[in-house]
């Protein structure tokens, strides 16, 4: 992993870095470590992988690391995308059945037209996405109503619209190119294209998050949003945007989906909100929004996929995965209470002998 | 905020709110606008779809309607206190798997339907810990127990499935009254049902939690023990839910890991449906039972019409997503008709301001 | 009356704004005039207004009605961004920061500055944050995250965002309230170099001597409407005050006096870690005491301890000889305290029920019968105290959020009274409530008090202060600075006492 050379996000408490440092009081440097959630998480992650391949050689084998990879893939697009939303202290459940759709989308496209550039299909899912999440920003924005519930209502909606779109009709990988498979199966110095692409995606919305005004409005957003309503940022717009963007990101999800896995129906999909939403949350995406990373999302949606394959590999019987993604994502949000606790306590302190 | 409002009270003031207070009266309530919509449900179904109107229908409605109604009664009164609960229907499995893998294990089955409340409270009491103790945000923490419960649900009984429980059991559950169609079980239903709405309406607690769901402070500032009402209100929720998951494995005489997945939608839908504000603070119990039978009703009428099951899911969803868009699209045009009135031909609140602008260069 | 300007002259100008919420009026006549060039103040009583012509110039709350123009053209904001947009900026009272990003970005969020490559440079942000606060002279990590931050520090940072808008027009709330001497004299510094750079700044304390030492100008606004306008070297505290009550200070205060009995409560060494320490005194049956003290002095903290909401590391709180438990609200109203909270809307009531539900609150369970509530014994219940507290309703079944203010803040004492409490915590009784009911509650409290309940009353209004306690007590930073009986206290004295560290540190 090189995840220890890539800089801070400020949105997680920016760290001096080394020459810039001024003058730091203790609470900066002790904020900075506990905000850093993503060190630990990644720490996990390492020590599972160790630990597994400990017991199992062949867990690491090149094959090994290509299925962990891939499987990780679009997970970790998706926790991207969740994770721009839940920044701005929204949620969206309603992605599982996006993917479903836009999965499905994808075959019946390649159903109806052999012979369409695969570019196209890319732009049409990417599109489709948007328009659905957009209608998940506009309810939401409009309304005033806790995304949680809009997005639980269109969870059902959309997935019961694929329920009828799709009936008990299911496309197989057969019939789509072979040059779209591909994707899921060729690789690039060791990597899948597909996880090159959500690679590329992760770093590009983290750059996104991090270096972008209106990104760092979101973080402004989800950390007060009545003081984001006084200070003058569009906060109906940007949450508009965030849901938009991140059913782009699904619909991405969903093309990538058809490409990796063989069948695409009805069902495609169906209940994957709860390990996307896991995935940010282990990552250190704050449930209550305003804190969190991209790649902390993506390095909790690796550590989850990571777990499954972990089971396997050790021989655990598989049914313990959903219990323990339950135990994973109750975990974080204990350590982040606690450690928020804790530095509130210590402040209260520090401040007060300042006086 | 606190300051900019309340600044002038003056008789006309009191007038005008006594006479929107009148028409209010007068408008149908949330609650009341959900009633009127099952009753008008009901009678077109009777009247355009064939076999509606049956007591074999009522027996079916109903069955179906059991789990949701049961369910919906905690979850209302954990909505109006300001809190969620996802995890009611991972809970009901939960108890499924454990009961099916305990009676296959040749446990009395009485002592086994204790266990499974037991399960129930534990289930309760470990959202009730977190949420109240910790002071974790009851959204993230039935998230995280949805996904445990139904885990070990899964853990517990894998993909299996128990089928072969008592008949005699099995057969009351799905027992009618004589001949009216209303199955033997709704006794017990209503009985959850008028406990559930006299804890709300009629004690001290149910006040309690119209307080706390408004503001946490507000309840604190009366000696309302927040964290104790909300952990309780928990158990009591994990408890329903357990008894669910006993209906649901003994009506369908089958112990499965994904028993009443997902009907946690539902329940909520048909909560909020029923007048419940999503926000805490504001409901009724008569609307929410109306809420849930409105679902219900819906959903059983579309399929006698032979209307394909796929389009239940849209129904649900768009009644929870209506239920929650509809207040503020409402407020929002009470708003602006206010705002019209008051430019128009309401200038008596502000006379002397329009003075003030009118007279101050002269 | 005000010298009208012609608006070409301004930099800003409002006139006859008027705004209500729902049935409450809570701006009739907004007018204010700035030119550019010159510091402006804003005075009036809370209530008077004031925050809502704030957030009016803000493009938070659109005018009602009203003529409103920023450099003579005619404007008409639908969002503070547009405000901003032609050069207004806002301090407000309370510093809206967010808490989850760091300092420097809290300073320019929206406009953060760029790199070559388009993406935001952090440096360049740190740097220019540093250097704003070189200028501000405060010693303040630009990196940490802002949560935690005090409120001093918190309002550097609105001022610092402030300054480096260069807005034409700077709106300041009451930038001072948390700040030490040395700090408002900084502040002050600086508002000055923007006045002779030709801003506009509208300046809103209630200080007089900030006011007159820094201002060019003075508005008063009194219950919503504006008053007048005056050349600040052409008046006097005593002239500005008297506009600003709009009477005699007897008339308001109706005090009566009443025979004093026994210690009620007994407060001794209560201290919390950061918060406040060493807080020891009493109040006597029918005794007024008034706890007085700068916004922030810790005041609230205490009554919240004492009544159990919060918890507190040291110390003892007696009620008639019996140690009450600490951090439970429970065991304070069962011994017979009753508090009416700083905040109505949300901590005194429950918007959503209705008068009677709200009013026997307290009583829920006295009135429950075999765990039951009787509808009827709980509208008797209520009946009785809105009776004897005059409660202006409809009906005891409107929800308590169609009431005005006053009778609102009646509500919240009838509950609290149906307890008979022997001791009344009352916080601010009189926060935006209007004149003619301000003196209705005055009349309440000072009429508890002689029928023997011990009051301890904590106002940030000093008439309210003067006119109303047996004795004061001045907190200041956590601490309690004096103790002055009804015949010393002054608003000298008490201004004295509750700054009177902040003078050292300034000399």
């Amino acid at each position: 992993m090189t995840l220890s050379t890539k800089p801070n996000p400020a949105g997680a408490g920016a760290p001096a870095r080394s020459g810039a440092a001024a003058t730091d009081r203790n609470a900066s440097a002790f904020s900075t470590f506990v905000r850093a959630r993503e060190i630990p998480v990644a720490s996990a992650l390492v020590v599972l992988v160790v630990i597994t391949a400990v017991i199992n050689s062949q867990f690491l084998n090149p094959q090994g690391v290509k299925d962990l990879l891939l499987n990780a893939t679009i997970l970790i697009i998706m926790a991207a995308g969740q994770s721009l939303v839940i920044i701005t202290r929204n949620v969206d459940l309603s992605v599982g059945s996006v993917l479903g759709l836009v999965a499905f989308g994808t075959g019946s496209l390649f159903n109806a037209f052999p012979n369409i550039p695969i570019v196209v299909v890319f732009l049409i899912g990417m599109v489709f996405g948007a328009v659905l999440g957009g209608i998940n920003g506009l309810l939401v924005t409009a309304a005033k109503v806790p995304a949680l519930v809009i997005t639980l209502g269109t969870l059902y909606i959309f997935r019961g619209v694929l329920n009828a779109w799709a009936g008990g009709t299911q496309y197989f990988a057969g019939d789509r190119p072979v040059s779209f498979s591909d994707l899921s199966t060729e690789t690039v110095i060791g990597f899948p294209i597909i996880t090159l692409i959500a690679v590329f995606v992760v770093v590009a919305v983290a750059i996104f998050m991090h270096a972008v005004r209106s990104g760092r409005d979101l973080y402004a957003i989800g950390s007060d949003p009545d003081a984001a309503l006084l200070f003058g940022i569009p906060v109906s717009r940007r949450v508009l945007y965030a849901f938009v963007a991140n059913g782009v990101l699904t619909g991405l999800a969903g093309v990538l989906y058809a490409s990796r896995f063989n069948s695409v129906g009805a069902t495609t999909g169906d209940g994957l909100e709860l390990n996307v939403v896991a995935a940010a949350v282990v990552g250190g995406v704050a449930i209550a929004g305003g804190s969190g990373t991209v790649y902390g999302a993506a390095i909790g949606a690796l550590l989850l996929t990571t777990i499954t394959s972990a089971l396997t590999a050790v021989r655990v019987d598989k049914f313990w995965q959903q219990a323990i993604v339950g135990l994973l994502i109750l975990a974080s949000i204990i350590v982040d209470r606690v450690a928020s606790i804790r530095r509130a306590r210590k402040l209260r302190v520090s401040e007060a002998r300042d006086v | 905020m606190s300051e900019a409002l309340g600044t002038t009270e003056t008789t006309r003031d009191t007038k005008t709110t006594r006479n929107t207070e009148t028409v209010r009266k007068y408008l149908p309530g949330r609650d009341a606008l959900t009633i009127y919509s099952l009753l008008v449900v009901v009678i077109v179904a009777s009247a355009t779809i064939p076999r509606f109107a049956s007591p074999v229908t009522v027996g079916f409605l109903l069955l179906d309607v059991i789990p949701i109604l049961m369910l919906a009664m905690p979850m209302a009164l954990v909505i109006i206190s300001g809190e969620i609960d996802l995890s009611v229907a991972s809970t009901a499995g939960l108890t499924s798997a454990i009961m099916g893998v305990l009676y296959a294990a040749g446990w009395d089955i009485w002592t086994v339907l204790g266990i499974c409340v037991i399960v129930g409270i534990v289930a309760g009491a470990v959202n009730g810990f977190l949420i109240t103790t910790l002071g974790l945000p009851s959204l993230a923490v039935t998230i995280g127990t949805l996904a445990l419960f139904r885990g070990l649900a899964l853990v517990v009984i894998g993909d299996n499935a128990v089928a072969n429980f008592p008949p005699g059991l099995t057969k009351f559950f799905t027992s009618k009254i004589g001949a009216t169609g209303i199955p033997t079980v709704m006794i017990g239903v209503l009985v959850i049902i008028v406990f559930f709405a006299v804890l709300l309406h009629f004690t001290p607690f149910g006040r309690g939690l119209f307080a706390l769901g408004y503001s946490t402070e507000a309840a604190t500032f009366v000696g309302i023990r927040v964290g104790h009402a909300k952990f309780w209100l928990f158990v009591g929720t994990g408890v329903v839910a357990s008894l669910v998951g006993i209906y649901w494995t003994l009506r369908y005489s089958s112990a499965r890991s994904d028993n009443a997945t997902g009907i946690e939608l539902t329940v909520i839908a048909a909560v909020l449906l029923g007048g419940v504000s999503i926000f805490g603070g504001k409901g009724a119990l008569p609307g929410v039972i109306a809420g849930v039978l409105l679902i219900g009703t819906l959903n059983y009428g579309l399929r006698l019409a032979k209307i394909p099951d796929v389009a239940l899911n849209i129904v649900t969803g768009s009644l929870l997503v209506l239920s929650v868009v509809a207040p503020s699209v409402f407020s929002w045009a009470k708003e602006r008709a206010r705002r019209r009135r008051l430019r128009s031909h309401d200038p008596r609140p502000r006379a002397s301001a329009t003075t003030s602008t009118t007279t101050t260069s002269a | 009356m005000a010298e009208q300007q012609a608006p070409g002259e301004s930099v800003l100008s409002l006139v006859g704004a008027a705004k209500s919420f729902g049935p409450v009026v809570a701006l009739a006549d907004g007018t204010i005039d700035i030119r550019p060039g010159e510091i402006h103040a804003l005075v009036g009583e809370n209530g008077a207004g004031k925050s809502t012509l704030v957030k009016i110039l803000a493009g938070v709350h659109q005018p009602d009605s009203g003529d409103f123009r920023v450099a003579g053209e005619l404007v008409s904001f639908k969002s503070p961004a547009e405000s901003k947009a032609v050069g207004v900026s806002v301090i407000y009272q309370e510093p809206t920061l967010f808490p989850d990003l760091t300092v420097a970005e809290n300073i320019f969020i929206g406009r953060q500055p760029k790199g070559r490559s388009g993406l935001i440079s952090r440096r360049e942000m740190r740097r220019q944050a540093r250097e704003l606060f070189a200028r501000l002279g405060v010693p303040i990590d630009p990196d940490r995250v802002a949560e935690g931050l005090s409120i001093a520090d918190q309002q550097i940072i609105e001022i610092a965002k402030a300054i480096s808008l260069d807005a034409k027009v700077l709106v300041m709330d009451e930038p001072t309230a948390a700040l030490s001497g040395v700090e408002v004299e900084r502040l002050f510094g600086v508002a000055r170099g923007l006045r002779d750079k030709g801003a506009g700044i509208l300046f809103i304390s209630h200080r007089f001597d900030e006011v007159f030492d820094l201002t060019d100008r003075i508005t008063v606004m009194r219950d919503g409407r504006y008053i007048s306008t005056h050349d600040t070297h052409t008046v006097t505290i005593d002239e500005i005050v008297r506009e600003m009550v709009g009477r005699e200070l007897g008339a308001l205060f109706p005090k009566v006096e009443a025979p004093i009995g026994d210690t009620v409560l007994k407060v001794s060494g209560l201290a919390r870690a950061g918060v406040f320490s060493n807080i020891t005194f009493d109040v006597k049956a029918g005794e007024i005491v008034a706890l007085s003290g700068l916004v922030g002095a810790g005041r609230t903290e205490v009554a919240r301890a004492i009544f159990g909401i919060d918890p507190y590391d040291r110390g003892t709180v007696t009620l008639s000889g019996r140690t009450l438990a600490g951090h439970s609200p429970q065991a304070a109203i069962a011994a017979g305290i009753g508090m009416v909270p700083e905040d109505r809307r949300k901590q005194g009531l429950v918007m959503d029920l209705s008068v009677a539900k709200n009013a026997t609150l307290t009583l829920r369970k006295k009135l429950a019968r075999f765990g039951l509530i009787s509808g009827k014994r709980e509208r008797a219940a209520a009946e009785e105290w809105s009776k004897v507290l005059q409660v202006k309703t409809g009906s005891q079944d409107y929800a308590v959020s169609t009431l005005s203010g006053g009778n609102q803040q009646k509500v919240v004492i009838a509950k609290w009274l149906a307890t008979e409490p022997k001791l009344l915590i009352v916080d601010e009784p009189t926060r935006g409530i209007d004149v003619g009911t301000k003196s209705e509650v005055h009349r309440l409290i000072s009429d508890l008090a002689g029928r023997g309940i011990a009051i301890l009353m904590i106002s940030s209004e000093l008439p309210e202060v003067l006119g109303m306690a047996d004795r004061v007590l001045v907190m200041h930073e956590g601490r309690i600075t004096a103790e002055l009986p009804r015949s010393e206290a002054t608003a000298e004295r008490i201004m004295l006492a509750a700054t009177a560290t902040l003078e050292e540190a300034a000399r």
